[in-house]
């Protein structure tokens, strides 16, 4: 599903090859005493989808803000397109679309007036305006809703409607700050679809920040963000690999034997509270080889490799889930949500 | 780390600095706007009409009882030039103030964001609040022949040109105000608590004259009363009234014991405006 693009090592914070559609160098926020972004460092590819991951109040909207001009850095410079962020603000905007977390859609307007309002602001050439807006339309499957009032439009309508918007001036940068919150799983598979077939059709870079998951595996990179700094990028699989091997857990009649039997064919093997783990390349091509080496009946087996769950759990020693919603304390939220 | 980043504005070559054209398609594009949701929310016509006509009609019928006839004019007479001015700046206020809906429903950011100058969206807001205030003025024009007010083509256009003056300083005065308030909920105390008495100290719906001092100074502060006069003065201009109507219903507002003449209080109005614009543009560069 997520096509690699193929680039350098992903491993690397800053890309050295290819264009690069955003460059940041120790980029950092403060208000008051308190820094929201420290001394952040990445770079994206042209066409590479990044996730910005983390929990609400990391910083992942502040550095989403400084690189679309709304936020001044504290010091630090950022790059969006080739241009500066700072002494060239306007150009930023220009060759960049944003869909923030809140929906910005006058709803009085229809699809199509929504669109030609933005098409103007934006100096789309009047002769193409018309054709763009058929093209993004269809883009995200709206075309037949184009007269309609947006007030008529679903939730999951409405934010196509906006990546659409943002994707309307062709810019080169899309940023979809928490896109999918609040939409049901449905919609939110389906906007990705969208998501991803712009990115392949329209080649723009796609920046985006989540605090979901599953969400960022869509991704090329992802960058975890945790009180302001970056503490792991890397593609998915890497990360997951940083965490350790896939493990499948075994319990079988006579652990003993099973221990001895695995360490004597070279697995690395651990007796666990409730039997043995084994440590694997790959889970599930593993499940039948072990089972047959172990040579005891086996009674349960757990094949698992790691999530993006793992990854934060390691990197933060928290896992994200407890970091929003309704386990955080209310001033803890209330603070959040001020800062997003 | 040797680097390639910094250094390449990739492929496409837009024009990035400010072209007049552009920014004038963007005027345009937010009047359009201001006018489509106009005439989409025909609510707001009506209860934009209902107001002024209650004051027409139940105060004008109410209050000349209690004033009487001068030389065969009236109450009603007198006071429909106000209620039409009533109607232009409610819808002026109105159509201004939506920008705290905006904010609200988020629009506000998808314009501010945009690579275009504050003016511009400021002169589109104020060009669309004032063309629409003035239609909703000009619909008054036809419950004139109903308070025995007889209109001219001259007349007409004279209207509307005060109209469009008179909108254009409300709408940048909205606009200020609004840009001032974060919460849909102050809307309507900002309105209740500017706008009426706006409306009552501008010489709308009574005479200026014979007031105490402390009020008096009070609607020579207030910038709807330079644009309440001079529309007063072109309707009753275009009436045949007697000299003892004209007496005892004066169109002129004195300052400082000197009674201004029309063009300067129609300058009063300009200046008024032009300060309403620059901080209506202040207002709005705070926002973000």
């Amino acid at each position: 599903m997520v096509t690699n693009i193929a680039m350098d090592r992903p491993d690397l914070r800053l890309r050295d090859t290819g264009p690069v559609a955003v460059d940041v160098r120790g980029l950092t926020k403060r208000y008051g005493a308190m820094a929201a972004v420290k001394d952040v460092h990445f770079s994206v590819g042209q066409g590479e989808v990044f996730a910005f991951l983390g929990p609400n109040g990391a910083g992942k909207s502040t550095t989403i803000k400084m690189l679309c001009t709304l936020a001044h850095p504290t010091s630090g410079q950022a790059t969006v397109a080739g241009f500066d962020v700072v002494s060239r603000a306007k150009a930023v905007r220009r060759h960049i679309g944003l869909v923030f977390q809140e929906q910005t859609l006058d709803d009085q307007l229809t699809a199509e007036e929504n669109l030609r309002f933005h098409a103007v602001l934006y100096g789309v050439p009047h002769a193409q305006i018309d054709p763009r807006i058929a093209r993004v339309l269809d883009l995200v499957a709206l075309t037949d809703r184009r007269k309609d009032l947006v007030s008529t439009y679903s939730g999951g309508m409405a934010r196509r409607l906006e990546i659409a918007r943002g994707m309307l001036h062709t810019p080169k940068v899309l940023f979809l700050d928490e896109p999918t919150v609040g939409l049901d799983p449905q919609t939110r598979a389906l906007m990705w679809e969208d998501v991803m077939r712009l990115r392949d059709e329209e080649g723009v870079t796609i920046f985006l920040t989540t605090h979901y998951m599953d969400e960022a595996e869509y991704a090329d990179r992802i960058a975890i963000i945790d009180y302001g700094s970056i503490i792991a990028l890397d593609t998915p699989d890497a990360l997951k690999a940083s965490v350790g091997a896939d493990t499948v857990d075994l319990e079988t009649a006579d652990d003993e034997t099973a221990l001895a039997a695995l360490k004597r064919d070279g697995y690395t093997v651990k007796r666990s509270e409730d039997g043995l783990t084994v440590f694997v390349a790959d889970e599930e091509a593993a499940v039948g080889p072990i089972v047959t080496a172990v040579g005891v009946p086996v009674r349960t087996v757990r094949a698992h490799r790691p999530t993006l769950d793992d990854v934060f759990l390691h990197f933060t020693g928290r896992e994200i889930r407890e970091q929003h919603g309704e386990a955080l304390p209310m001033f803890a939220r209330a603070h959040g949500a001020r800062r997003s | 780390m040797t680097t390639a980043a910094s250094a390449s504005p990739t492929a496409q070559v837009t024009v990035t600095d400010t072209r007049i054209s552009d920014e004038i398609r963007v005027v345009g594009m937010v009047w359009e706007r201001e006018l489509i949701r106009y005439v989409r929310t025909r609510t707001r016509i009506v209860s934009g009409l209902v107001q002024p006509v209650l004051f027409l009609f139940v105060l004008g019928y109410g209050m000349s009882g209690l004033v009487g006839t001068t030389g065969g004019f009236n109450f009603r007479e007198f006071v429909y030039p106000g209620v039409v001015a009533m109607s232009v700046v409610m819808t002026a206020m109105f159509s201004a103030m939506s920008i705290v809906w905006d904010r609200e429903f988020g629009f506000l950011r998808e314009m501010l964001v945009a690579p275009v100058s504050r003016t511009s969206l400021v002169l589109g807001k104020t060009a669309g609040g004032a063309t629409v205030a003035a239609a909703q003025g000009t619909i008054m024009l036809v419950l004139a022949p109903l308070v025995g007010i007889h209109l001219t083509p001259l007349l007409v256009a004279e209207v509307i040109s005060l109209e469009l003056l008179m909108a254009v300083a409300m709408t940048t005065f909205g606009v200020f105000v609004a840009s001032r308030i974060q919460k849909m909920e102050s809307f309507q105390v900002v309105m209740q608590m500017l706008l009426m008495p706006m409306l009552f100290l501008s010489g709308a719906l009574f005479p200026l004259n014979g007031l105490p001092g402390w009020l008096t100074v009070i609607t020579r502060l207030n910038p709807l009363t330079y644009a309440v006069a001079p529309l007063r003065q072109v309707v009753f201009s275009a009436q045949n009234m007697s000299a003892a109507a004209r007496a005892r219903f004066p169109t002129k507002v004195t300052l400082f014991g000197y009674t201004l003449p029309m063009g300067l209080e129609l300058a009063i109005v300009v200046v008024f405006a032009l300060v309403f614009f620059v901080l209506a543009f202040r207002g709005l560069s705070r926002t973000e």
